[in-house]
């Protein structure tokens, strides 16, 4: 595949040309000493020159020494909330006499770019593809804020404390599921990007855009870029036989270890990509005419969401610990035919305790191969 | 634009959305439990297998999974004890009032699979809801079958559900019926016990039976259990689940048991499925 190659001078222009097209930009901007993912007007709103150290339970900014545009990993959020939103509603109803009426809410159009998508959310998107839209059934919702995104993925040139994309196949190349992937180069008095279409549409953006062809000497700076990020994974997994593993260890005395520090804060699966679960609110008028039936994100660490006649089946932490790892790693495989973790890292990161999905899974192991 | 996921059979668009249905007829079962008689207000209404689940809305309040105890031609027939804010709206409904109803969705009972196999049909307390198309359907094909059981128990007399319908099915001479309660009342002449206590008493072939259980999930533990020592196979037991269940179409996550959506997956399972996982506190 023929590439571009933009000059850091003219890198504003892929704003420009999405902009023309009709796109709403989102992507990475610092606010509240975290990046998150917003609107973005130009390309002065990245957070240039910052990176991000993370461990678990520790999430810093600090200034690099260079003035990089993508030069960290990924914060709390996820593309998710654009995708599956924190809120939505399901369906209105009205109320005339006893008579009900359901109907769908209205949905508008809203074609919008995603700026900087990294190898592992570009893994987690395909997943809730899979969950949504590929399992029997489709979410409406989801249907809708799925159609009309442009997708503009970055390969990671640094590696987070937490990352692990290595260990779950997801990364940290971009392999496909974009439009454009972005590889920031920079070296000795060389700030550029290689840029390089995944469809027909970013083939369109591709040429409109003030580059000059990429060369075997570029591509071999994005291949020895993604290489280094390989090999600077802050964290592994072994995911080999992890589904058996994690069944057959159901009773492990580790989930006891877990559960003895989680507070059930329900961060690991807010912040997680791939989380899709969700509970349901109602709420009438006051003069009882209408009703909206909305979801929101639940979480399988909350006491009530398991709740049958009154009671959870899961009251403990340990077994809403156990519920949520073991679906994650194991359970996912057999529901989607995949892993439900693409390896990002903000389940650790964001735990206020720090614990880590990759030495919880660790220890079942070890357990595992003690009980044989 | 990189969509990849392909749907595998897109239902209806609006498969979210309720259809409205008419409360033509409520009778109360037990102190706590009433049955209601629903019909379409408008098109086809709803065609079911026995064992499936509605989704039942009730306006401003919220929306549980009930499961199908009956009806015919689009009609529902739904029995309802009420324990949360839906299920104690839903029995406080009057005739002429409108609910919203989806469906319906699950597995069903292998009734016309059991096709010349005994079947043996338990229940646990409200858990004969679910069952009793199943019985009436054996009624009405009686021929298909060998012996044809039905073992209930409940905690006390005044818990018994459908009533004159058990007597209905045990004066037809057709099915075996059997009932026993935990704890007896004055004027109960029947029997005290477990329900597993009247399996010694019914007739069936464990070389060729199917066996429908339904109840709180100890009781469909030790029916199985029961029915596993006298040689009836754990792959022809099955088991119909229960787990709390916001959306019924496998988003929401509230009803997974282990790797399994109840609401797509079950709610009717063999046990063999589940065997493993129900020794396990919890899960």
């Amino acid at each position: 595949m023929t590439g571009q190659v933009l000059e850091r001078e003219t890198f504003g222009h892929l704003f420009a040309e999405l902009n023309k097209m009709g796109f709403t930009l989102i992507g990475p901007t610092v606010r509240d000493k975290t990046i998150v993912y917003d609107e973005l007007h130009s390309v002065d709103e990245l957070p240039i020159g910052w990176t991000d150290e993370q461990d678990g339970g520790s999430y810093r900014l600090r200034r690099r020494d260079d003035e990089a545009l993508f030069g960290y990993v990924v914060g709390s959020q996820s593309w998710k909330k654009y995708l599956f939103p924190p809120r939505s509603v399901l369906f209105e109803i009205g109320k005339v006499g006893d008579a009900l009426t359901f109907s769908e809410p209205e949905r508008s159009s809203q074609p919008r770019a995603f700026i900087g998508v990294r190898a592992c959310e570009l893994a987690a998107i395909k997943i809730q593809d899979q969950v949504f839209l590929g399992s029997g059934h489709v979410d409406r919702t989801y249907q809708h804020n799925r159609e009309e995104i442009f997708t503009v993925a970055v390969n990671c040139a640094v590696a987070g404390g937490t990352c692990f994309c290595v260990s779950m196949e997801t990364g940290p190349e971009c392999n496909a599921g974009y439009d454009l992937v972005v590889t920031e180069v920079i070296d000795e008095g060389i700030h550029e990007f290689v840029i390089e279409a995944g469809s027909d549409a970013g083939q369109k953006v591709l040429a409109a855009l003030p580059g000059r062809p990429a060369v075997d000497e570029d591509q071999a700076h994005v291949a020895a870029i993604v290489a280094d990020t390989a090999a600077h994974m802050g964290r592994t997994l072994n995911t080999s036989s992890v589904r058996e593993v994690l069944y057959a260890g159901r009773e492990s005395t580790h989930w006891d270890d877990v559960a003895e520090v989680c507070l059930a804060c329900t961060n690991c699966t807010l912040v997680c990509p791939t989380c899709f679960c969700s509970t349901t609110e109602d709420v009438a008028s006051l003069d009882g005419s209408t009703a909206t039936r909305s979801r929101r994100w639940d979480s399988c660490f909350s006491l009530e969401f398991s709740a049958l006649h009154g009671s959870p089946v899961r009251s403990s932490t340990k077994a809403r610990y156990r519920q949520w790892m073991t679906h994650k790693l194991a359970g996912w495989q057999d529901q989607f035919g995949s892993s439900g973790c693409v390896g990002c890292g903000r389940c650790i990161t964001w735990c206020p305790v720090g614990i880590d999905i990759t030495k919880t899974t660790a220890a079942i192991r070890a357990d595992s191969e003690v009980l044989g | 634009m990189t969509t990849e996921a392909t749907p595998i059979s897109v239902r209806s668009a609006e498969e979210m959305l309720p259809q409205p249905f008419r409360v033509t007829e409520i009778r109360r079962e037990t102190p706590d439990t009433m049955t209601l008689a629903l019909e379409p207000t408008s098109g086809p209404g709803i065609e079911y297998a026995p064992g499936q689940f509605t989704m039942v809305y009730v306006f401003g309040v919220g929306e549980v999974p009930i499961s199908i105890a009956g009806g015919q031609e689009g009609k529902l027939m739904h029995t309802v004890r009420a324990v949360g804010a839906v299920t104690r709206a839903i029995c406080a409904l009057g005739p002429g009032d409108i609910v919203g109803i989806r469906g319906p969705y699950g597995t069903s009972w292998p009734i016309t699979e059991a096709d010349g196999r005994d079947l043996v049909i338990a229940a646990g307390g409200i858990g004969l809801a679910p069952l009793r198309s199943t019985v009436q359907y054996a009624l009405n094909h009686r021929d298909r079958f060998g012996y044809v059981s039905l073992i209930y128990g409940t905690r006390s007399p005044g818990e018994l559900l459908y009533e004159d319908e058990l007597r209905e099915w045990r004066s037809r001479f057709e099915i075996e019926v059997e009932v026993t309660v935990d704890r007896a009342a004055d004027g109960w002449y029947g029997d005290v016990g477990l329900v597993t206590n009247l399996l010694p008493r019914i007739f069936y072939d464990p070389e060729k039976t199917t066996a429908m259980v339904c109840g709180p999930e100890i009781m469909m533990k030790v029916v199985a259990r029961e029915l596993g020592s006298r040689r009836v196979g754990f792959d022809d037991v099955y088991v119909s689940l229960e787990r709390n269940m916001k959306c019924a179409i496998g988003f929401c996550g509230h009803c997974q048991y282990g790797p399994d959506f109840v609401c797509k997956d079950g709610p009717v399972v063999p046990y063999s499925q589940v065997r493993n996982r129900m020794r396990v506190a919890e899960v």
